[in-house]
């Protein structure tokens, strides 16, 4: 009989988790970048609310298998339109989230650190991103889990990672396969969405 | 205009258009310094949008408005906000900031010195009856609503600012402690000798604390004058406010 799956492929598992770990951290990081101060430019500038949010859900709803073979004549192959395409998936929870999070700040608040003299800098850096940095969590939280699923394609367009086992699988039929890229995947999406909840919470204010 | 150094706030044909709606119309009236101006009114006769336009929260669309002598367009709205304490109802303190934070908050944004800063916060704490090492380092969700609003005074006070805004401050407390701390701010604000501009819909607050009492309704100045003369006013609006009051608060008209 032979070992059971995760052990017989582990070697490899290691190496393609390493992979996949690298597409979604650089993926949510530019998108967190990039993210938090687009979703903090449209609590300011309100006229450019509607299109920024627009174009969020438009990349949001392009399926996957078609948005990296999209990218394919831009970009090529291999990790770095992988990490395009997942930045682009994780920019709507994270934009929202913060435009949520910052305009739900309690007006009470607001006005009295307007009336208090508080420029609108100090106000952002002091009052508005630190109430809001629970709800901003939470949408880098909900990116990233989407992230980790999501970049099990990105092995279609030769950019490594768990995705690997399970395309093999498939053309090979052979169950043992998927799963070595399936399970680990699902935990490291587990292990991301536990972690970055803690954190939420740590960071929730009490009212 | 508006150079008498004994007005601190001056109103000229002041009115506030948003649309078609007329917020405030044909304000014009003076506050004197060291005065305690009560403007009474209904909810959404114009109180606190007549007080906004003091801070610069918000701008009239006609008339000038006057702050230390000076248009309240001409002055740097920061600048202006910091000279100007300001609490409001439900405090707008910051739920993640400490007590002392919160009462530190304009002096830090002044960039004062930390320790200059802790001295402070300790004597207003003292000032408004808090023992600062017992509420320093908690947070407002753990005080009481007459706690909350005392640190609400004590922010507002804290880099001493010539003037106070202060709207509905104790309008969500229980009427003893209501009472209580219209008692103590008004002793308070005497010995400061603070200009204070309050906005209250309750007639028995507005006896305790005005040295003048200020009647608005729908965006009107009705009355401006001392407590007792509003007894005396003919307006309908003044002798409902008049008929709102206790038997035995009235005797004191």
């Amino acid at each position: 009989m032979q070992a059971f799956f995760l052990i017989r492929y582990g070697p490899e598992i290691l190496q393609r988790m390493g992979e996949h770990l690298l597409l979604v951290g650089g993926a949510i990081a530019i998108a967190v970048v990039v993210g938090i101060p687009l979703g903090v430019f449209i609590t300011r500038q309100t006229t450019w609310r509607q299109p920024v949010l627009a174009i969020a859900n438009v990349l949001q709803t392009i399926p996957s298998l078609a948005m990296f073979g999209l990218l394919i004549p831009l970009v090529g192959i291999g990790p770095v339109p992988a990490i395009i395409a997942l930045t682009l998936y994780s920019f709507l929870p994270i934009i929202r989230n913060t435009y949520t999070g910052i305009t739900s700040v309690d007006a009470a608040v607001r006005e009295a650190g307007q009336g208090m003299g508080m420029t609108d800098w100090q106000l952002l850096v002091q009052v508005e991103l630190p109430l809001a940095l629970s709800v901003i969590l939470a949408g880098v939280r909900v990116a990233s889990v989407i992230a980790v699923g999501i970049a099990t394609i990105a092995a279609a367009i030769g950019a490594g990672g768990l995705g690997v086992f399970i395309f093999r699988g498939i053309a090979v039929v052979n169950n043992d396969l998927i799963l070595a890229g399936a399970v680990p995947a699902a935990a490291i999406a587990l292990l991301v969405d536990s972690g970055i909840g803690w954190l939420e919470s740590r960071f929730a204010v009490k009212r | 205009m508006g150079q008498n150094p004994a007005i601190a706030v001056e109103f000229q044909t002041v009115g506030l258009q948003i649309g078609a709606q007329t917020l405030v119309a044909d304000l014009t009236f003076q506050i004197g310094v060291g005065e305690c101006l009560v403007l009474l009114g209904r909810s959404g006769s114009g109180k606190t949008t007549t007080m906004k336009l003091i801070n610069r929260l918000l701008t009239p669309t006609q008339g000038t408005v006057w702050v230390n002598g000076k248009s309240t367009l001409e002055w740097d709205p920061i600048q202006l906000r910091r000279q100007i304490g300001y609490v409001i109802q439900e405090t707008g303190l910051f739920p993640h900031f400490t007590i002392a934070q919160n009462v530190g908050l304009v002096p830090q944004l002044q960039g004062w010195k930390p320790l200059q800063i802790k001295a402070r916060v300790h004597e207003l704490l003292d000032l408004v009856g808090l023992d600062p090492a017992q509420f320093g380092d908690r947070y407002p969700h753990q005080l009481s609503g007459g706690q909350r609003q005392r640190v609400g005074v004590a922010r507002a006070l804290a880099a001493d600012p010539p003037i106070l805004l202060m709207d509905e401050p104790f309008g969500a407390l229980d009427p003893i402690t209501r009472l209580e701390l219209q008692q103590e701010f008004r002793r308070l604000q005497q010995d400061l000798g603070k200009t204070v501009v309050f906005v209250t819909h309750d007639m028995q607050e507005a006896l305790v604390l005005a040295s003048r009492i200020g009647l608005l309704q729908n965006g009107k100045l009705i009355f401006l004058g001392a407590p007792a003369a509003l007894a005396q006013c003919l307006e309908p609006e003044a002798q409902r406010f008049i008929q709102t009051l206790t038997p035995a608060t009235s005797l004191r008209l």
